[in-house]
């Protein structure tokens, strides 16, 4: 495996876009621009951006902390605050980041916000942090978009009617208050015809696993591909041209038969195909990964890259019905899919990518992701009879990654799917 | 030349070693505590397996006679627990010197004469005593490791010092305790076999005017029968013995597992998991096996099989010591015994006491809170044994329950309290129907798979 890494364009294109929001975001109160903090899931920022308003993902900010070593000490500064050790790391390093001046990942501060949008979409945590954020932003206006889950396996009618009516009567009369600018539908329905383009694409490269070898890694970077959409350029031209030059790149390496890049060069022997359930952790994430493309594992399809959306079953923003669209967005994300779905959409996955293994894991701090997780393992298991991994470590927390704890765990399950491909392959 | 496979299970808390033929037979077992010098610890794991298979390969060299003449295989068992002995005695003679460098080096005036003083005392009885135990009780079948036998024997002796001697008395044995157990001594076979057996003519020799009105009810045929011939025995078996003791067991291939497996001095194709060793060693001594409970000293595993012994699926608690063997161990400290003693004593219980805590040190916290109130110390320790085993229950469940059958491997299987809860809420959750299977090799399942993929993989 080579050491020597060329940054290729498309990893460029993204670091100048994430520079060029945050730089936005640190003068925003000198533009006088008004700043929503949201959520990844069910993240309406065509909604955002079409009122001229800048979306800010506390979420995103926690795992960026994590990658640079500061959770630790956000995360103990909440605790210090009152918050449990059972939180959720996410929330908890954010309220750590905003009690230490809430500066970003680019060392820029991040202004305070003016609207907080509540998507909320399956993760019950969302509401009380939210909460959290009230009393810390006292008097800061409060938009609730509560998404109904898909307990019946399917969205109602009735259930985008009340989404829609959400947006209508609370959402929208929100925004054009502290924007100050009228809801403009016209505007909407040229983002969502640019979030539709982005959403074919990204079906497309996550796709391309379904090559031997596979061009990617659709988990330790299918979450930098993922990075664009859920930050802030969902709707936006710059979002299309992003996922044009990435998909371009993608189809090179499958022309050239090349493996996915890692920090340390190409993947050379593609010895497992797996499939990931459960977020990575953030604070020692090139250990993590390392302890898989060492191994010659790559991560053919995963369930974290579509929490900001599934297009996997056929979803697609429709321009002409814009609110609809929206709606449906956030019914369609993954953690607002019910346990059967997620087991049928991860079965998907293992059977179009050929996958060898399915691996879970569990997040120490995470209710959202942990809940039904035995039981997806065990039905995929009795279903598709492939083996199952599951390993332990926490979202933004380094106190609960265990380096050799997930190593024995990972050598174990490794060394498990050798031996059955040794049996499958005896004449 | 016969080939010979080898393998090495390096616990965290034990090391084991599994030789095995080319039918999978076991002939050699070794088991060691695992210290901080892993090579050391797996040396002796593997030259006491051979030394064991050495003896296994001399009961089936005269199978015939010992089929014809029971009072060989007592005189063989004897022969074995007297060989332990002399290594015991040869680490024991070793740990002296080391106790008086020890001394030297951190006492002196007094305090040092008087140290020095207990110290030849309790090693003066603790040689005989042990020899004893060797020769006519059966601390040979124990399997108990020189750290405990001697920390057991040293201690009681401290325990009657006056107070201000406790301290430094416990100093020099973890002291000096440390250095003995990194240090690797070979034996030659040959010789302490044969000192062996001089020992035991004396023990014979001893005996030969007793009656069986004498022994009581305890009379023991096979013993009766030595007394009269066992010069014979004696000239006889020389021979074997030079034959066995020369011959070359010849390891074609081994496998290293177990939590330390990275630190053996094995080619990496020879590490493997102890996940699959485990399952797999389970799988080979009942082949209907499809789910595995190990409980280990540090990690318990739950293990589900297809019928190939190929793992499926898998689930660790390698977190939290509650539901470990640790756990026991933490236990026998508080309550002040041996761990040998734990099982009994819990099956001896009326009722079980509710054990609330869910951390071994906070266990520890409950436990004098419920001496205190006046439980039973049995009924106590079966609560105790009941909890580590709902934690194992839990992990069961979650890696997709039980199927039938279900093996219990790993050195708490050893414990007979945890057998009875493992047996009742197996049967209890998962129907009457479950044949349960536990081995007296149950803590030798890692190194057996090991050694069974050495030699598929030969």
């Amino acid at each position: 495996m080579s050491k020597e890494v060329a940054k290729e364009r498309s990893m460029i294109i993204q670091k100048e876009m994430i520079t060029r929001l945050f730089k936005e975001l640190s003068g925003a109160r000198e533009t006088g621009k008004k700043v929503v903090y949201t959520f990844v899931p069910g993240n309406i920022s065509e909604l955002i951006l079409s009122f001229d308003m800048l979306p800010v993902y506390p979420e995103i900010n926690a795992l960026q902390s994590g990658m640079r070593k500061k959770s630790g000490e956000y995360i103990r500064n909440a605790e210090q605050h009152g918050h449990s050790e059972d939180v959720c790391t996410y929330v908890k390093c954010d309220v750590g980041m905003m009690l230490n001046g809430n500066i970003g990942p680019t060392g820029e501060k991040i202004p305070n916000p003016d609207l907080l949008l509540l998507s909320y979409t399956g993760c019950f945590t969302f509401l009380k942090w939210f909460e959290t954020l009230e009393r810390l932003y006292p008097g800061v206006p409060i938009a609730m978009l509560h998404t109904p889950y898909q307990e019946a396996h399917k969205i109602t009618p009735d259930m985008t009617a009340y989404m829609v009516k959400q947006l209508k009567e609370e959402v929208i009369p929100k925004m054009e208050q502290v924007s100050g600018n009228k809801y403009n539908e016209e505007k909407l329905k040229l983002m969502l015809q640019n979030s539709s383009k982005v959403e074919d694409y990204i079906i497309k490269i996550f796709d391309t696993t379904k090559n031997r070898p596979s061009p990617i890694d659709a988990y330790f970077a299918g979450v930098y591909y993922i990075g664009p959409i859920n930050s802030g350029f969902r709707g936006t031209p710059e979002a299309i041209d992003y996922y044009a030059e990435l998909y371009n790149e993608i189809l090179t390496r499958v022309e050239k038969k090349l493996g996915p890049i890692t920090p340390e060069g190409e993947m050379e022997e593609e010895r497992f195909r797996l499939v990931v359930e459960g977020p990575p952790n953030w604070t020692h994430f090139r250990e993590f990964w390392k302890l898989f493309y060492d191994m010659g594992a790559v991560i053919v399809a995963s369930s974290y890259t579509k929490v900001g959306g599934v297009y996997d079953m056929g979803f697609r923003v429709n321009p002409d019905k814009p609110l609809e669209s929206l709606a449906e967005y956030c019914m369609n994300c993954y953690t607002n899919l019910n346990l059967q779905q997620r087991v049928d959409l991860l079965s998907k996955c293992i059977t179009d990518y050929h996958a060898d293994g399915f691996l879970v894991n569990s997040i120490k701090s995470c209710n959202s992701f942990s809940a039904g997780q035995l039981m997806i393992m065990q039905q995929l298991e009795r279903k598709l009879e492939i083996p199952i991994g599951f390993i332990e470590s926490d979202l933004v927390d380094p106190r609960y990654f265990s380096y050799s704890n997930i190593k024995n765990r990972l050598e174990s399950f490794f060394q498990m799917l050798k031996q059955r491909k040794m049996i499958q392959t005896l004449p | 030349m016969k080939k010979y496979f080898l393998g090495i299970d390096l616990g965290s808390t034990t090391s084991k070693a599994i030789i095995i033929d080319d039918n999978d037979h076991i002939i050699g077992r070794g088991i060691t505590n695992t210290r901080a010098n892993y090579t050391v610890a797996t040396e002796i794991a593997r030259l006491e397996a051979i030394y064991n298979a050495r003896f296994s390969l001399l009961k089936m060299k005269l199978e015939d006679e010992i089929e014809r003449k029971p009072e060989y295989r007592r005189y063989l068992k004897d022969v074995e627990s007297v060989f332990q002995y002399l290594q015991f005695k040869r680490k024991l003679d070793r740990l002296n010197i080391q106790f008086r460098d020890t001394i030297e080096d951190t006492f002196n005036g007094e305090k040092k004469e008087n140290i020095s003083g207990y110290v030849d005392h309790i090693v003066k009885e603790i040689g005989p005593a042990i020899l004893n135990e060797y020769l006519n009780g059966n601390l040979g079948q124990k399997n108990q490791f020189f750290r405990d036998i001697v920390s057991e024997k040293y201690n009681k002796e401290v325990n009657g010092l006056s107070k201000e001697y406790f301290e430094p008395m416990i100093l020099v044995y973890d002291k000096s305790i440390s250095h003995v157990e990194n240090e690797l001594t070979e034996y030659d076979f040959r010789e302490l076999v044969y000192q062996s057996m001089e020992l035991l003519n004396d023990k014979y020799a001893d005996m030969e005017d007793s009656t069986p009105e004498e022994t009581g009810v305890g009379f023991d045929s096979e013993l009766n029968l030595l007394k009269g011939n066992y010069k014979q025995i004696y000239d006889s078996l020389k021979g074997h013995i030079t034959f066995i003791a020369n011959l070359d067991i010849h390891i074609t291939n081994m496998v290293g597992t177990g939590y330390g497996r990275a630190l053996l001095p094995f080619p990496e194709k020879s590490i493997r998991s102890e996940i699959l060793c485990h399952a797999f060693g389970a799988h080979a001594v009942f082949p209907a096996t499809r789910t595995v409970l190990d409980i280990g000293g540090q990690d318990t595993k739950a293990i589900q099989v297809d019928s190939h012994g190929l793992v499926t699926s898998f689930y660790m608690n390698d977190r939290c010591a509650a539901g470990c063997g640790r756990y026991l161990g933490y236990i026998a400290d508080e309550f002040n015994i041996s761990l040998n003693e734990l099982g009994p004593l819990a099956i001896e219980a009326t009722s079980e006491v509710n054990i609330c805590s869910t951390c071994t040190v906070f266990a520890a916290a409950e436990i004098r809170e419920l001496l205190n109130v006046g439980q039973k110390r049995s009924d106590i320790l079966a609560g105790l044994h009941r909890a580590i085993v709902m934690r194992a229950m839990s992990l069961i469940a979650r890696s997709g329950g039980v199927r039938n059958e279900f093996t219990f491997t790993g050195g708490v299987a050893r414990n007979q309290a945890v057998l009875k809860y493992v047996s009742d809420l197996v049967l209890q959750n998962y129907g009457k129907e479950i044949k349960i299977n536990v081995h007296s090799d149950s803590i030798f399942m890692g190194a057996l798979g090991g050694a069974m993929f050495a030699r598929r993989s030969n």
